[in-house]
């Protein structure tokens, strides 16, 4: 959680940016304290525009997945698709924030044991925001 | 927001449609034309068109989907109506009932004394494949599509989330479906107007006219539950969990609330507007709650000075099963929780004490997005007046409501109807 340079402006492209560095960041609003992401360019609770990015915790917790059959064309593309599905979910960082993400590690095919509330590590080599469960030692 | 009763009331004098399906020859325009001339014949003491001022129309994406913008022009000149102004507005599937709601605020201030608002969305002209992507580009493509997430995708997740919150299973949301083919099945402008059951019976009967084993389903569910009758789209959601790729359209006559029994008798008054907005999912405080459908129904109520106690029928927005059990919780007709179980035990039917989609919904009669919010009004004005044919719901209709949401829940508007005769 430290916190980085103010230069990068708050755009997507700048979280990306940050993605493929390793490194998950929010913004944080230097007003109110309040924390967001997806990083935002305006606090939504004080509507200051004085924010400092912060880097996210990589631990996380599942709230909610689907396994996806009928996918979009970029999915297609990289080979999922019905005989090859994939889970996107939405997952809770340890400090509460939430995000959409790729998750890796489950059978798709034995949705009924994917456990909302189970324990996940962020991937940190991957372009795209995904996770992946953390499996008992 | 303003809660406070209209400064000028608006009622429906007229509402049509066309039929709802998949009809290679037809564009957008073709299908408005037939919902604008099921309309003047449904004015009960005629309405000379030139009395017109307005015209919004509802749709989601004539770009994508027919490489057509510029929309609401050439179907106001289609049914010969320039040079009054015409606007088409988009707010994804809530683009007919923001249509809807223009309509209202241009009587209501007075601007205008007769508005006509359309919907219309032609879908099919795309492999699927491009329709998932149109559709998807409705969501934040940014932070949620990046992540692999596609419509079903979203709202299937709202159902993981509910299922582990409150004990539902997949077989609860098969009971919705259920239902609305149901009520489907009765409307003849539905595009899969059949119940499940019918349905299943159809495969049997052409398997064996193939001279293929015949398949050995024992009952509805025993269908839905094969991968290969009814597939999966994105776990739990299965292929009758969600609603159809539509063409269709839909259109209302609104005029100034003192003007209307000029031209009928039974007035269907507008008594109630809301409209909201949302963030994306991942950034609501409850994945199984759309606060901007909490907030469109407050400010509907309150206008209406009315309770959801006090609604005798909906429409609500069932692009997917889920979708109709978070909304009839989300409208404070039934406890967070207690959705599912209404609709299991028959609460929602036809025949029950709160009927939900009585046309059929989104999901049997169809889901042209542009048109669903205003088609949703058509099914309400005809249920008040009693032309809803063999789906007409038993006694009175003083108050009925309908329910439209864009996305996962960044718009919703909420409309509230009273008949007063």
């Amino acid at each position: 959680m430290t916190p980085d340079q103010p230069s990068r402006p708050f755009t997507a492209a700048s979280f990306n940016q940050y993605l493929a560095e390793g490194k998950l960041m929010a913004s944080r609003c230097e007003g109110c304290g309040a924390v967001h992401l997806p990083p935002r360019a305006i606090c939504p609770a004080c509507h200051s525009a004085n924010l400092q990015w912060q880097e996210e915790s990589d631990s996380a917790a599942l709230l909610a997945f689907t396994v996806i059959y009928v996918a979009p064309s970029a999915q297609i593309a990289q080979g999922y698709g019905r005989e090859k599905p994939y889970i996107s979910g939405i997952v809770q960082t340890a400090s509460g924030q939430k995000i959409s993400a790729r998750i890796q590690g489950f059978d798709p095919f034995k949705p009924e044991s994917i456990q909302i509330g189970a324990a996940l590590q962020r991937v940190s080599d991957s372009p795209a925001l995904t996770y992946q469960v953390v499996t008992k030692a | 927001m303003p809660t406070t009763p209209l400064p000028r009331g608006v009622a429906i004098i007229g509402a049509g449609m066309s039929k709802f399906g998949a009809f290679p020859e037809k564009n957008s325009r073709d299908l408005f034309v037939e919902a604008y001339k099921d309309l003047l014949t449904s004015v009960d003491k005629g309405f000379d068109p030139r009395q017109i001022e307005s015209f919004y129309l509802g749709n989601f994406s004539s770009d994508l989907f027919e490489h057509q913008a510029h929309l609401a022009p050439l179907l106001a000149d289609a049914v010969g109506l320039t040079p009054i102004p015409a606007a088409r507005v988009e707010n994804a599937c809530a683009s007919g009932a923001t249509a809807l709601r223009q309509g209202i605020m241009a009587i209501a201030s007075g601007m205008a004394n007769a508005v006509l608002v359309g919907g219309a969305e032609k879908m099919t002209n795309l492999p699927t494949a491009d329709v998932t992507d149109t559709l998807a580009a409705a969501a934040d493509m940014a932070f949620e599509i990046s992540a692999g997430f596609t419509f079903p995708g979203l709202y299937a997740s709202m159902a993981t989330a509910y299922m582990a919150k409150y004990g539902m299973k997949p077989e609860h949301l098969m009971t919705v479906a259920i239902k609305n083919h149901e009520n489907g099945a009765l409307n003849p402008n539905a595009q899969f107007g059949v119940t499940i059951a019918r349905w299943m019976e159809g495969r049997i009967a052409a398997a064996i006219k193939k001279g293929k084993p015949a398949p050995t389903w024992q009952n509805v569910m025993d269908f839905l539950h094969d991968d290969a009758a009814n597939p999966m789209i994105a776990w739990p959601l299965r292929l009758f969990d969600c609603s159809p790729i539509t063409d269709g359209a839909a259109a209302l006559l609104l005029v100034a609330a003192d003007r209307a029994k000029d031209y009928t008798d039974s007035p269907i008054y507008l008594i109630g507007s809301g409209q909201a907005s949302g963030a994306a999912l991942h950034d609501r405080p409850e994945l199984t709650e759309l606060p901007a459908v909490r907030h469109a129904a407050a400010q509907a109520y309150q206008m209406a000075g009315v309770t959801a106690r006090d609604i005798r029928i909906a429409e609500v927005h069932d692009c997917f099963t889920i979708a109709e059990i978070l909304a009839t919780e989300d409208l404070g007709f039934f406890a967070p929780g207690e959705g599912f179980r209404a609709a299991e035990d028959g609460v929602t039917a036809r025949d029950g004490s709160k009927p939900i989609n009585t046309s059929g919904g989104l999901k049997s009669k169809g889901h042209p997005v542009g048109a669903s919010g205003v088609a949703q009004a058509v099914e309400i004005f005809k249920q008040m007046r009693g032309q809803a044919g063999a789906r007409q719901v038993n006694g009175d209709i003083p108050l009925a409501l309908t329910h439209n949401v864009g996305a996962t829940g960044s718009t919703c508007l909420v409309h509230i109807y009273e008949r007063k005769d």
